[in-house]
This record gives C-alpha cells, structure tokens and sequence, in this order.
C-alpha cells in the first residue's frame, strides 16, 4: 500500500529555475520540490519574484535557466496542463452571467489526472457556487458582482475542473475573514485528496503538510552578472536561503 | 468536442452582447460606402463601375473595426492566460474564435451587402456577385486580421497598428475580390480564375492565421 502510494505520487520538482523580466533578471537559480498532498508557500516581499515563479511553472513566462518537472504526470502533457493558475485576473466575462462563466471554464478545460491514473470527480457548477456561498447570484451577469464575488467565482473554477496541481497567487486577497476560511478549507481539501499546491502569500496561510521556500531579492551581485560579469562568481552566490 | 462548441458559443454570444456587437460593423459599412457618392459625386456609371471596389474596401474597413479587441479583451481579464494553459489547442483556439467572429460581425456585412449595392447602383448580376466574392473573401479578411490581432495584443492602443499591419496584407484578397466580381460582371467566363484564387487564399489564411497568432499569443505572456 505504501510502496504502491509511493508510486503513484506526483511530484513538481523545480532547478535552478531563472527568469528574466524586462531585461532583468528577477529569479535565480530557486530550486524546489512539492509532493502530492502538500503545500508550498512562496514567501518574500513585494517585487521579488513570487508570481513571476508561479507564471514560469504555469509556462505563462518563459524560464531563462533550469527545468521544472511533474514527476508521475500524464507524460504527453506540460506541468502547465496539470495546473490550475489562479493569479490576480479573474479571468471573468462580465457580460456573462455567473453560470454561464463557470460552465464555460468548465467544458473548456481539460481534466488532468492526479498521480493514480483517475481523474477525480469534480463539483457541479451550482455545487461550487454554493460552497462559495455565491449560488444565489447564478443567474446575474458577473459585472455586477463585487470584489470579492468575483474573487470567489474565479476560485469555483479550481473546484470544477480537477487538476492535480493549484499555483496560487496572493489566493486571499479581496476576500473577508469567512470566505477566506472557506477557501483555506478547500486548498485543504485538496491537499488531503492527494493534490499539491504552491501558493505565492505575504500573508500567513494556516495549511496542512507546509513547506516554505523564501525568496530574497537577486542580488546586485547577479545583476552585475547580467551585464556581463563573470559567470563563476555568479553561481557561487548562495541563494534562497535566508529567511 | 464539446470545449469547440462551447468556446464557439461563448464567444459569438460576447461578439454580440459587447457594444452594440453586429450592429456596429454594420453601420460602420454604411457609412463608408455612403460617404463614396458624395466624393466621387452623382454620376451613376462612374460608382457602378467602381461599387464592387467600394463595397470590398468599406467590407474590409468594417472587419477592421473589431479586430483589435479579438484576443485583447481576453488578455486583460486574464482569460487569454488560462486559455494558453488549458491543454486545447491554441491553433484551434484561434480558429474557432475567429469563426465564432466571423459568424458574429462578417457574416452581416455580408448580408447587408446586397442592400448597400443599391447605394453605388449595381445591376442585379454584380450584385449576386459582390455579395458572392464577399462571402469567400471575408473570412481571409477575419484570418489575416487575427495575426495582427496576435501580435498588437498587448498593446493598449493597437487597434491602428493592427490596421497598419493587416492592410498591407489584405491587398491580394482585394485584388482577387475585386477582380472577381467586376470581371464577372462584365463576361462571366473571366469570373472563375480570380475568384479560385480568392478561395485559395481564404484557405491559405484558414491554415496560416491560426498557427501565426497562437504563436504570438504564446509570447503574449511576457
């Protein structure tokens, strides 16, 4: 049981990944591993790369250096194809209603499998809004719901279309003490059904089976570096350890 | 199967809720084809023998017209992210926006074609075949346009450079619209090689538009 779980476990392994922005790099060398049914939690300040790490693993940004792997994925697709990206877009159409919006995301994204090989049942659109706590707006366009709303609609997304791995960025901001609870429980849940979860946050986030990766800022160092320094002195930098 | 035509529906049901949707392009059309007769000035068989090109420039103008929001829209609301990481083919993503386009803005010009016609005074004959080469031609218009809607997508105002850009490229399909239909007109043997070509080039476009944009697209994320 065991070893056969061991098998079937996914696992997101990041090396060395780097990537430029602007002309400028902004990550360097951050290595990281998340396994099925935990949690990673990206910290660090404003402006240091958490979001640009979580486009480069979704393969919205083009990485500079490195590779990133999903370990006992479905083999012909990209970690980009096993993961949700919830970012900072709501990715809503407001002259849709909110049904409408979700049963799009929904028929149009393609289930992936977790490490066992099924595809895991996912909600109903009227059963996520009502887990949301949103069910009553169903029927109304999704530009006239708030902040917030709209924060959670974009989350019944994740709960809709079954994807092993979530990439989370700043998942709790908009959203007021209850719904921030209700959201925590279903990355919870998620976790616990085996799937992984890396969450870019300058806030605490109270999650099960937590690793943290901090990242500092890519020193002047490596800037230098990028405008033509020698590349030995680059790499000895130690990185991504303090904290 | 089904992810086709829900994006097919989502996106032709957003083609017509967003400002006024055919209705615009529509209206667009007729103001450019009207303002031709007050230039050029009443003289009948002068804007007959010249309808057909003014019906195909104010058809391409009208194209134009909504291009630029073809994949815009859904970069700023984030949607453009998800649809590159989908797993779905960004080809036939590409595709099936541009058809769902077509059939929301194209497809009226086309319809109103042969009342406008009247405006420029074309005969019964070059009005079936404006109408016609339009049908054929317009959707090479929507393709090509879509590269340019690709490539301007994260600029905030490329709606003219996309016009720059798109109308150089739509000049064969303009020559062989055009010669299409007033060849025609005149001896209808001259009619079938130039509208060939006119089909040959809506199918290079059905070919070559999708892969260039979605190649844009995916650089979009930058």
């Amino acid at each position: 049981m065991v070893v056969s779980g061991a098998m079937n476990q996914l696992k997101l392994v990041c090396q060395g990944v780097a990537c430029d922005r602007g002309g400028r790099r902004v990550l360097n060398h951050v290595d990281l591993e998340v396994g099925s049914g935990e949690a990673l939690i990206v910290q660090g300040p404003n402006g240091v790369g958490k979001s640009s790490l979580l486009r480069v693993i979704a393969g919205l940004v083009a990485k500079a250096n490195g590779t990133i792997t999903l370990e006992g994925g479905m083999p012909e697709r990209s970690v980009a194809e096993h993961s949700h990206y919830f970012g900072h877009l709501d990715a809503l159409k407001p002259l849709q209603t909110v049904l409408e919006n979700l049963s799009f995301w929904r028929s149009f994204f393609e289930p992936a499998e977790f490490g066992d090989g099924k595809v895991r049942e996912s909600m109903s659109e009227l059963e996520a809004l009502d887990t949301l706590g949103i069910a009553h707006t169903s029927s109304l366009p999704a530009g006239y719901l708030s902040a917030g709303q709209r924060r959670r609609l974009s989350v019944a997304r994740l709960l809709v279309v079954p994807r092993p791995v979530w990439l989370l960025d700043e998942p709790t901001s908009a959203l007021d003490k209850a719904s921030e609870e209700v959201l925590l429980g279903l990355i919870a849940d998620h976790i616990h059904a085996g799937g992984l979860v890396v969450a870019a946050t300058h806030l605490p986030l109270n999650l099960p089976n937590t690793k943290f990766l901090n990242l500092s800022p890519v020193t002047t160092e490596s800037e230098h570096m990028f405008a033509g320094d020698d590349l030995d002195d680059y790499f000895d930098e130690p990185e991504q350890d303090e904290g | 199967m089904s992810w086709m035509k829900s994006l097919f529906v989502r996106e032709y049901q957003l083609a017509n809720r967003v400002g006024g949707g055919a209705l615009i392009g529509v209206l667009f059309f007729l103001a450019v084809v009207t303002i031709f007769p007050f230039g050029v000035g009443p003289d009948m068989i002068l804007l007959s023998r010249i309808g057909a090109a003014i019906l195909w420039i104010g058809a391409l103008l009208a194209t134009l017209l909504g291009l630029d929001r073809l994949f815009q829209a859904d970069r700023e609301d984030g949607s453009l992210e998800l649809l590159v990481m989908s797993g779905r083919s960004l080809e036939l993503v590409v595709l099936i926006k541009c058809a769902a386009h077509w059939a929301a803005t194209g497809l009226p010009l086309v319809l109103a074609t042969p009342v406008l016609s009247l405006f420029v005074g074309l005969d019964f004959q070059s009005i079936v075949l404006v109408t016609l080469t339009l049908l054929v031609g317009a959707p090479a218009l929507t393709l090509v346009g879509a590269v340019g809607a690709g490539v301007t997508v994260s600029m905030r105002r490329g709606g003219v450079l996309l016009s720059i850009l798109v109308i150089p490229l739509a000049i064969p399909i303009l020559i062989f619209g055009v010669s299409a239909a007033t060849a025609g007109a005149i001896d209808s043997n001259n009619f079938l090689v130039p509208f060939l070509f006119l089909c040959a080039l809506t199918l290079f476009g059905l070919v070559v538009g999708p892969l260039a944009a979605a190649a844009a697209l995916r650089v979009s994320g930058e």
